[in-house]
């Protein structure tokens, strides 16, 4: 079958919408030259002078500490949410609950961190914690904001899992809290680990709701390349973009295939 | 043989009165809403029955297998299980268990752990529950299988494990759910001679719940008729098909000719009814019954005869036309238009080769003996 010219141009032209950015920045972070537009040869220079960047790195840990941390908590939120608005049956303010879930989804990122910023200030105010703003604000600020996405995931599988499973062992003498651990679980941990990887990208990639809630000592990745940037772009920050790049498209292609495997075997 | 009471009572309890039942359904309603799914339904079953459910989608019957499983609560009325009243009883402290017709076995778990999973959940050892789940798997020929993951079984294979998995705590009662309505009609039937195997064996009871007549009358003791949410008729397979209380039974129960029809004069040892589709025809007498009444006649298709020429000896004899044959092998069915328009299903044996069959568009001879009509009134 001939399948024209059509398809394969307008295929060409959004791959190359979508990633002619990405590539080129990939290639100029092997550029030699200290001029971002001018190529001036193939060097793994900016890799080098990265690693010896202190801040850059301090700010690679920090980032790394909040996203599984973040994850982490999410993870647990969003299951559990899951969980109470597939299987409890019909209850008051469920449709409520079904809507706030998943707001943070449309929510726009600056509303989400002023708010949680004026919630910190509150907070501290009144209970005296947390003290100040810096890695645990940014922590509970990304839990709260990917505990959605997880939420949205474990749902839609929680809802597609037979539940004729849960009664089984039910029916096998265990009770409702061994049922969660012995069946639900396992069932859904593929649904569950993606949930934590999206979460972890998420945070990874977050600048907006991180400048309103982080404090002195606690900038993230994002914070610290965008500051550098302002001041024009230097090579290095092509260098730790490519590595940013490689690492989210890494754990979102194992996210995936963990999703499709469990697709395919229905359980 | 048979013909001894005491032996008679032991093998069918139900039929005597004094039997203590073993499973006892009393005044039992669910409502969901508005919609009442089980309707005062009242049931007692015995001790190491084969007892099948059976209705129509929607009838009733899962919903009061769910409710002897624990799954679901009834509204009104109790139910008690060796003479305790299982109300208030979670499904994981309930006597009984049951295969469920997606069968759930666990994905994750290897087939010897899904059947070893009640018995670790029972306090068993780990190497007593794992022996005892091999025998398990011995009784339902999987032993070979036991390390495999459910998706690498055939749909017959995880059937199986679903059985020796319910099977394996040893319940009271065992509740299936379609147990079969899964398999092709081939694996079907061999799995039915097979369920009956391993119930004779266990001596569990076992409550069935199907849609499918056919599977129904293979496998039960008695069999319970259900239709919106009550019970229509209880009985065995036998008593089922040739004397169904109402309409519903009869028509449900394989296929049926049901005539309507008004009680004519009475006469001795036999009842004139006057019918639209037979003209006057002669029926057993039922007591009870006045003249002018409505009734209706059941003839089950291979009760009839068909000839060319009209019998000397019949009683009840219309002619017709054969409209439509099917050659099924070991019998051929036919379709008769009477004189009126109306047709008749009749199904005649295929003995031995016959040279010159009937076939279509013949003149032919329906003949019924009066014992062949079910009289009913419901």
């Amino acid at each position: 079958m001939r399948r024209g010219w059509f398809l394969p141009i307008v295929a060409t032209f959004g791959f190359c919408f979508l990633y002619a950015p990405i590539v080129s920045l990939v290639i100029f972070s092997f550029n030699e030259s200290r001029l971002v537009t001018v190529w001036g040869g193939f060097s793994t220079r900016w890799y080098g002078e990265l690693l010896a960047d202190g801040q850059m790195l301090a700010a690679a840990w920090i980032s790394l500490k909040v996203g599984v941390l973040a994850a982490s908590i999410a993870t647990v939120i969003g299951t559990l949410a899951a969980f109470v608005l597939t299987r409890f049956g019909k209850f008051r303010g469920k449709l409520l609950l079904t809507g706030m879930v998943t707001a943070p989804l449309v929510m726009p990122e600056v509303i989400i961190g002023l708010s949680l910023l004026l919630l910190f200030v509150a907070m501290e105010l009144v209970l005296g914690w947390p003290a100040g703003r810096g890695l645990t604000t940014v922590v509970i600020a990304h839990a709260t904001f990917t505990s959605a996405y997880v939420a949205v995931i474990a749902q839609s599988r929680l809802r597609d899992m037979d539940e004729s499973l849960e009664e089984a062992a039910r029916d096998l003498g265990a009770g409702p809290v061994r049922v969660f651990f012995d069946i639900t679980l396992p069932v859904i941990a593929p649904a569950l680990v993606s949930g934590w990887l999206l979460a972890f990208t998420l945070s990874l990639d977050d600048l907006v709701i991180a400048s309103f809630v982080s404090g002195p000592g606690a900038s993230t990745l994002p914070m610290v390349i965008f500051s550098k940037v302002r001041l024009g772009v230097s090579p290095d920050v092509n260098a730790l973009a490519t590595i940013i790049i490689v690492i989210v498209a890494v754990a979102v292609t194992i996210a995936g295939l963990l999703l499709m495997r469990q697709s395919k075997k229905t359980g | 043989m048979t013909s001894n009471p005491a032996i008679a009572a032991n093998t069918r309890p139900w039929r005597d009165p004094d039997a203590k039942p073993f499973i006892s359904i009393q005044h039992v309603t669910k409502r969901f809403g508005d919609f009442t799914a089980v309707n005062d339904v009242s049931l007692d079953i015995f001790r190491g029955e084969l007892f099948c459910l059976l209705g129509g989608s929607g009838c009733g019957k899962s919903t009061l297998l769910r409710m002897l499983a624990g799954f679901e609560t009834p509204t009104e009325g109790k139910i008690l299980i060796d003479g305790v009243d299982l109300a208030g009883t979670p499904p994981d402290r309930r006597p009984t268990n049951m295969m469920f017709q997606s069968y759930a076995l666990f994905p994750h778990m290897s087939v010897e752990k899904n059947v070893a999973y009640g018995l670790l959940r029972e306090g068993k050892s780990k190497a007593e529950a794992m022996s005892h789940a091999a025998e398990m798997l011995k009784l339902v020929k999987l032993e070979k299988f036991a390390r495999r993951k459910p998706h690498q079984l055939s749909g017959g294979q995880r059937q199986r494990v679903a059985l020796a998995r319910a099977l394996a705590k040893q319940p009271k009662v065992l509740l299936l759910d379609e147990p079969l309505g899964a398999l092709d009609k081939k694996l079907r039937e061999e799995t039915q001679f097979e369920l009956i195997r391993i119930q004779e064996t266990l001596g569990v009871t076992f409550i069935v719940v199907t849609h499918d007549q056919d599977e129904a009358m293979t496998l039960a003791t008695r069999i319970g008729v259900m239709t919106e949410g009550v019970i229509e008729q209880v009985g065995e397979p036998r008593e089922i098909y040739e004397t169904p209380k109402s309409r519903f039974v009869a028509d449900f129960i394989g296929s049926v000719n049901l005539f309507e029809g008004r009680v004519g004069p009475a006469a001795p040892d036999l009842m004139r009814v006057e019918t639209e589709d037979l003209g006057p025809v002669v029926a057993p007498p039922v007591a009870g019954l006045t003249q002018g009444q409505t009734i209706w006649l059941a003839m089950r298709p291979e009760r009839a005869w068909l000839t060319r020429e009209r019998p000397a000896e019949s009683v009840n004899c219309v002619p017709g036309v054969v409209q439509d044959m099917g050659y099924v092998g070991h019998m051929s069915s036919y379709m008769v238009k009477l004189a009126n328009g109306r047709l008749v299903r009749v199904t005649q044996a295929n003995e031995g080769r016959r040279d010159n069959p009937i076939s279509w568009d013949e003149q032919v001879h329906v003949s019924f003996e009066p014992a062949d009509f079910r009289v009913l009134t419901e």
